[in-house]
């Protein structure tokens, strides 16, 4: 579904990405950690297709396209969506209204029927009791005075509203409370399905212990230094990265 | 006439034909005081960019084109005026087409109790005595060589008058409809609105330009609120892409009483606004609300100044500028008198910078001349926030629409300050009708 093959990257003149590989199939649920720093969300940001990253080397290819060809909007028709560490606040658009636009953008790239209003709420309306979200979020600005547990699930509900084929998550555990950190990860875990494919980037090992990953992959140095499964996750929480720096330099 | 400038003599040529083709009649008083203003008019000249208040505007376009009175009665097509009209019930609507009274536009006369509303023509025909105090230029006011020309030309507009303790749920609109005319006129409307202690109105202001009408509009508006009164007042200006506007808007507010203006500049090519609201008794409120839209080679200018004069007054303005190419200029000059302890007024000016091409000019101007007053003002000048282009892209939304909802949503914040909900839901549709072919907007 998504080859990443050779990624070096600059921002600002300073070199991010130094070869990167990685390889995702349909099915799968990728963890990507490692240390502050190290380009886990410059990676998810090419990814989505953010201006300012310059590409010096290597090629991405989604689902069978020049991932880096594409516009941004036209990634998100094609089924990727990135949950961003930081949500963007956006005074004076609506947030339902930017759901409806997002979801018939996509329908109507595909060929199909866009949904009436009435419709569209009954199906944001059960989507949002999944997440437990109050209502009244969905009258509000994108994102603007949300909490950050409130953006997080804002987040992922849209990710549930737009069924992604791929999905980035970048930090979404991060600031959660228990609680909600198991609600967000009911809501991943939902959206899992032999079609689609998982990529969430994150520090901790907890989240990993409600949404089980089948491949670990550290991320230090600009580059994906050492995969495994699960249990490298756990041997992270233990024993820190320097280790896999250490392994890697040898 | 010796001595007088090029460009104020067909002014003077004009006026000859204007009162020639008036009916005879009118009262001394009306006469002179139309020869007075002329005579200002036409000594002073337009006002040059050495002018402070004319720094970054310049009459010199204006003065090209040698506008003609308005003699005869000109026509419109209903359908054509449809889309600026209320759809919600308003409580009457006087329509004027390029200046003169267009009966069969208007609807039928207002029966509310409590309300009184004349045209100009009719009131000076039937009852011009009572006006002249009213139309006689307040001092301080009188220098300004539009409404010397206003006056010179004075002939229709609209008298409304609310009686004490009439509260009005309806609006009443007023539309100005220019048109294509084969030399193009100059339109002087005059419209006077006095509410009565604790009275409140609701009115709309439009003018609507015709394809093709290259007129000038230069109107004034009087309001008088007494003890308690409250107004508030929609100033729709959708001129066309060639249309000359200049607007005058004076303010007298008495003890208690509320003015909250909400003024969108959608259209025409050279637009000067001065708003200007004095505070002449405690416990007065203003609030200024504006919003304009410039794009190509077009000029508007808005200039607005709140007097407090009393004690415990209030204001409250928030303008904004949506400005895809041509030259916006804002001032807005609050000033505090001695004696106005105790003075809230806060003040901003925010513009969206679309357009390397654009010029924008703000100047937020604070005079205090009292202790003990809360005074705050500010003004920015900004781009599309490129985090949130993206963040909406990365939703799947395609740049034009999702450049088009950041540019609604920052134009909203000003409309959601109209306190009328059937005003707010009137002014989001001519925001994103007039803004349809000139940005791609959406509202959300
Ligand atoms: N726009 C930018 N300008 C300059 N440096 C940047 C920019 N974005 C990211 N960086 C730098 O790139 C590095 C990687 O950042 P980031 O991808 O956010 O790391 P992570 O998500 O792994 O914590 C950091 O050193 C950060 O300072
Ligand atoms: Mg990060």
């Amino acid at each position: 579904m998504l080859s990443i093959k050779n990624l070096h990257a600059r921002v600002a003149g300073k070199d991010i990405l130094k070869g990167l590989d990685l390889e995702v199939q349909a099915g799968e649920t990728h963890a990507i950690m490692g240390p502050n720093g190290s380009g886990k969300s410059t990676l998810a940001h090419i990814l989505a297709g953010r201006e300012g990253y310059e590409i010096t080397h290597g090629s991405v290819t989604y689902l069978g396209m020049e991932l880096l060809t594409m516009a941004p909007e036209e990634r998100a028709r094609e089924g990727m969506f990135l949950a961003f560490q930081y949500p963007v606040e956006i005074p004076g658009v609506n947030n339902v209204y930017l759901l409806k636009a997002a979801y018939n953008a996509i329908r109507k790239h595909r060929g199909e029927e866009q949904l009436d209003a009435v419709d569209f709420l009954a199906l944001v309306k059960a989507k949002m009791q999944l997440m437990e979200m109050d209502a009244s979020l969905l009258s509000r600005a994108v994102n603007e005075g949300f909490s950050g547990g409130e953006k997080k699930r804002n987040e992922i509900l849209q990710m549930l509203v737009l069924e992604p084929k791929l999905a980035l998550l970048d930090e979404t555990d991060s600031g959660l409370d228990i609680d909600a950190l198991k609600v967000v990860a009911s809501g991943i875990n939902r959206l899992r399905s032999p079609e689609r494919a998982v990529v969430m980037v994150t520090h901790y090992q907890r989240l990993l212990d409600y949404i089980e990953p089948d491949f670990v992959h550290v991320l230090a140095g600009g580059r994906i230094l050492k995969s495994g499964d699960k249990s490298l996750a756990v041997e992270l929480e233990r024993r820190g990265y320097d280790w896999v720096l250490a392994e890697a330099a040898a | 006439m010796t001595g007088m400038s090029d460009a104020v003599r067909p002014y003077a040529e004009g006026y000859k034909d204007f009162e020639s083709a008036l009916a005879c009649g009118a009262p001394p008083w009306l006469t002179a005081l139309r020869r007075e203003a002329l005579a200002r008019f036409t000594s002073g000249g337009f006002p040059g960019e050495r002018e402070e208040d004319w720094k970054y505007t310049s009459t010199r376009s204006l003065q090209q084109r040698a506008f003609i009175p308005a003699l005869a009665a000109s026509s419109a097509a209903a359908v054509a005026i449809e889309p600026a009209r209320l759809r919600e019930t308003p409580a009457c609507t006087l329509v004027f087409v390029d200046g003169r009274h267009a009966p069969a536009l208007s609807t039928a006369e207002s029966t509310i109790n409590g309300l009184h509303v004349n045209t100009l023509a009719a009131a000076l025909t039937h009852d011009a005595a009572r006006l002249e105090s009213y139309l006689v230029p307040e001092p301080g006011w009188s220098a300004d060589p539009f409404i010397a020309l206003n006056t010179a030309f004075l002939r229709d507009g609209v008298v409304i008058e609310v009686d004490a303790g009439i509260r009005l749920a309806q609006p009443l609109q007023l539309l100005f409809v220019s048109t294509r005319q084969a030399h193009p006129l100059a339109c002087h409307p005059r419209i006077l609105v006095r509410l009565g202690a604790g009275a409140h109105g609701v009115l709309v202001e439009t003018y609507l330009g015709l394809e093709g009408a290259a007129n000038l509009t230069n109107s004034h508006t009087q309001i008088a609120l007494e003890d308690g009164a409250c107004l508030e007042h929609l100033r729709l200006q959708r001129e066309s892409p060639e249309g000359f506007h200049v607007g005058r808007v004076h303010v007298t507010q008495q003890h208690a009483s509320r003015y909250l203006s909400n003024n969108l500049d959608l259209g025409g090519l050279w637009v000067r606004n001065d708003l200007h609201a004095r505070l002449q008794a405690a416990e007065a409120t203003a609030v200024f609300n504006g919003l304009y839209v410039v794009n190509a080679h077009r000029h508007v200018d808005n200039h607005t100044r709140i007097d407090h004069l009393a004690p415990h007054t209030r204001s409250d303005e928030l303008y904004r500028g949506i400005v895809g190419g041509g030259r916006a200029v804002f001032n807005g000059k609050v000033v505090v008198a001695k004696h106005a302890i105790k003075t809230d007024a806060s003040q901003s000016n925010d513009n969206l910078l679309l357009s390397r091409q654009a010029e924008i000019d703000t100047k937020p101007e604070l005079e205090i001349y009292a202790d003990d007053v809360k005074c705050s003002h500010g003004a920015t000048i900004g781009q599309l926030d490129e985090q949130a282009l993206f963040y909406l892209r990365s939703r799947g939304l395609d740049p034009e629409t999702a450049r088009g909802l950041l540019i609604g949503a920052f134009a909203v914040t000003v409309l959601d300050r109209i306190s009328v909900p059937e005003l707010r839901v009137f002014a989001r549709r001519q925001l994103s009708h007039a803004l349809a072919s000139q940005v791609v907007i959406e509202l959300s």
